[in-house]
């Protein structure tokens, strides 16, 4: 049988200078294998209870989005995140976990929902990108990712964001800026695909394997790059021979993180997620750049009020 | 050296300074050139009001990414700026804003990490200083060279559009072509007015890559300005001889009138 949470968790706290356990290329296979449990999977082990809401209220329904209301313990808390499907016909539905404008859009007003009666909002993200099709682009599938960051950013409640098998490009960040974020041990991260990084910047998309590598998109280069707040722990074997375990580490980290985040002040959750979002690259020299600013934004807030 | 070009849209062969009388704009055909920066700049402001800010900021291999460093020096070169944006203060009318524009001929315009550090500084600025925001916009998206780092500045720019929002000052974005990839995905959708320029390529996705995944022909027209104005995205196209009257007047119309 598989290692136990504790064994995980120990082998863990040693990865920081061993070598990773899997290499990018066999953790970008791991992440698109067609087993891995799903973001449907975690709500099912993680929460009690689970009330799908559906739609953007302007288009459509997208299945490759779900989104809804579940009770973690005590507290409600708002879920977004990806489909893929576990059967061909589900992953033709929901375009293997492509979301289109519409999409976005429920999710979008899912996240207002939450912040409007003070739910954490957390997200589960698994998709290769925003589905790129005419029908996309006609309902401005740019946009409505845009929109996404922009309220994100600045949303009033704590935000979590777990990824759990691809995390591609602007479609997962759509849903994907949150106070913390945490990648599963196999799960990747990128701008692009290690296949298109190296057609377009090694001339061969034959060397998609030596692509992955430098583009730094597995768990262990995004922790160490600061990128994101932790990695999830999955059995040797991978998420899809033990989705329990997986969710156990899933559910404590939500647990603890809920217990810190949610006795903060709304502000003091924006300024935090501020700061990191903008000392993410280049930052700047000024140390306190944000006060300010805080100080005019609840200006404006009351003057709203 | 040809001191010709031949125009895309009708064949006829124009001289160089033919087409930079006519703003960049084919005299008989019009079609829209692409045009340096600096021109369009100059459209825009009051003459002699412009002053950049941020100019010395200069990008760094972070993942040590091969071939990066000689890409970035030979654009240096090749342009003269520090990477794709410029950054400054100016008067538009007399009216004062700020003006960033982006540079199609440095790395496509690509967003990277100081490109996105010198449009937040601009944003996060006028927020502070209650100075309307310009952003013309030429970019092919996130610069491959810097992996997750480029994809986390479209969530820096956007947050510094919500910034900008919760204090209620206004952005302004002008399109220009080629606005594609994560550009468009973020603050590029979030002005509060978004002006393209006719003809410009503006989409998420890159034509081939649709093409690719649905495999049918892309309808006429497809993700241009005009296509976007028919969807909703765009508020106005306006021709280049019309960019500083249309930003003027849109810097008259948000300032905020005491009771």
């Amino acid at each position: 049988m598989s290692e136990t949470y504790e064994e995980i968790k120990e082998r863990l706290s040693l990865i920081d200078k061993v070598t990773p356990p899997r290499s990018a290329w066999s953790c970008v296979q791991m992440a698109r294998n067609i087993k891995r449990p799903g973001t449907m999977d975690y709500i099912n082990l993680i929460f009690d209870d689970f009330m799908e809401l559906h739609g953007d209220r302007s288009f459509a329904d997208d299945p490759a989005m779900i989104g809804g209301l579940a009770m973690f313990g005590d507290r409600p808390v708002t879920i977004i995140g990806t489909k893929k499907g576990s059967n061909l016909k589900e992953n033709l539905d929901c375009n293997y976990g492509m979301s289109k404008p519409e999409g976005y859009r429920k999710a979008l007003r899912l996240a207002k929902q939450a912040e409007k009666f003070h739910r954490p909002v957390i997200s589960f993200i698994d998709t290769p990108g925003a589905y790129p099709g005419i029908g996309s682009e006609e309902r401005g599938v740019g946009e409505a990712i845009a929109f996404n960051l922009k309220k994100l950013a600045t949303l009033k409640v704590p935000t979590l964001s777990f990824i759990t098998g691809e995390g591609g490009s602007g479609g997962a960040l759509g849903i994907g800026i949150t106070d913390k974020i945490y990648l599963l041990e196999n799960a990747v991260y990128s701008v692009i695909t290690p296949e298109g990084f190296a057609s377009i910047l090694l001339h061969d998309p034959s060397k998609a394997e030596e692509a992955a590598n430098i583009m730094k998109m597995t768990s262990h280069d995004l922790l160490e790059l600061k990128i994101i707040n932790g990695i999830i722990p999955e059995v040797e074997e991978g998420a899809h021979t033990n989705p329990e375990f997986t969710a156990e580490a899933i559910k404590q980290t939500i647990e603890k993180d809920l217990n810190t985040l949610c006795a903060k002040d709304p502000m003091s959750l924006v300024r935090y997620r501020l700061r990191k979002i903008r000392s993410i690259g280049a930052s700047p020299d000024q140390h306190e750049w944000w006060q300010p600013l805080l100080s005019l934004m609840q200006k404006a807030e009351k003057v709203k009020n | 050296m040809s001191n010709t070009i031949k125009c895309p849209g009708c064949d006829k062969e124009l001289s160089v300074k033919e087409l930079r009388d006519n703003l960049g704009i084919c005299p008989s055909c019009g079609k829209y050139f692409k045009i340096p920066w600096e021109y369009r700049m100059n459209l825009i402001v009051d003459e002699n009001s412009y002053q950049e800010f941020g100019g010395e900021m200069q990008s760094c291999n972070i993942l040590g990414i091969p071939g990066y460093d000689e890409k970035l020096a030979d654009n240096k070169l090749k342009t003269n700026q520090n990477d794709a944006v410029s950054t400054g203060l100016c008067t538009i009318d007399g009216q004062k804003a700020i003006l960033c524009s982006m540079n199609f001929t440095f790395m496509g315009g690509s967003m990277g990490s100081i490109v996105a550090e010198k449009l937040t500084a601009a944003m996060i600025q006028g927020a502070l200083e209650d100075l309307p925001v310009i952003i013309c916009t030429a970019s092919g998206g996130a610069r491959m060279q810097e992996g997750i780092f480029s994809l986390m500045q479209m969530a820096k720019t956007s947050a510094a559009a919500a910034l900008m929002e919760e204090v209620s000052v206004p952005l302004f974005i002008v399109l220009t072509g080629p606005t594609t990839g994560g550009v468009t995905a973020s603050f590029a959708m979030l002005g509060d007015v978004i002006l393209a320029e006719p003809q410009a390529l503006i989409g998420f996705a890159g034509p081939r890559v649709i093409q690719g995944t649905i495999g049918q022909e892309l309808p006429p027209n497809f993700q241009t300005s005009e296509f976007q104005l028919d969807h909703g995205f765009v508020d106005a196209i306006v021709e280049r001889k019309d960019l500083h009257k249309t930003l003027s007047f849109l810097i008259k119309t948000h300032k905020r009138v005491e009771a």
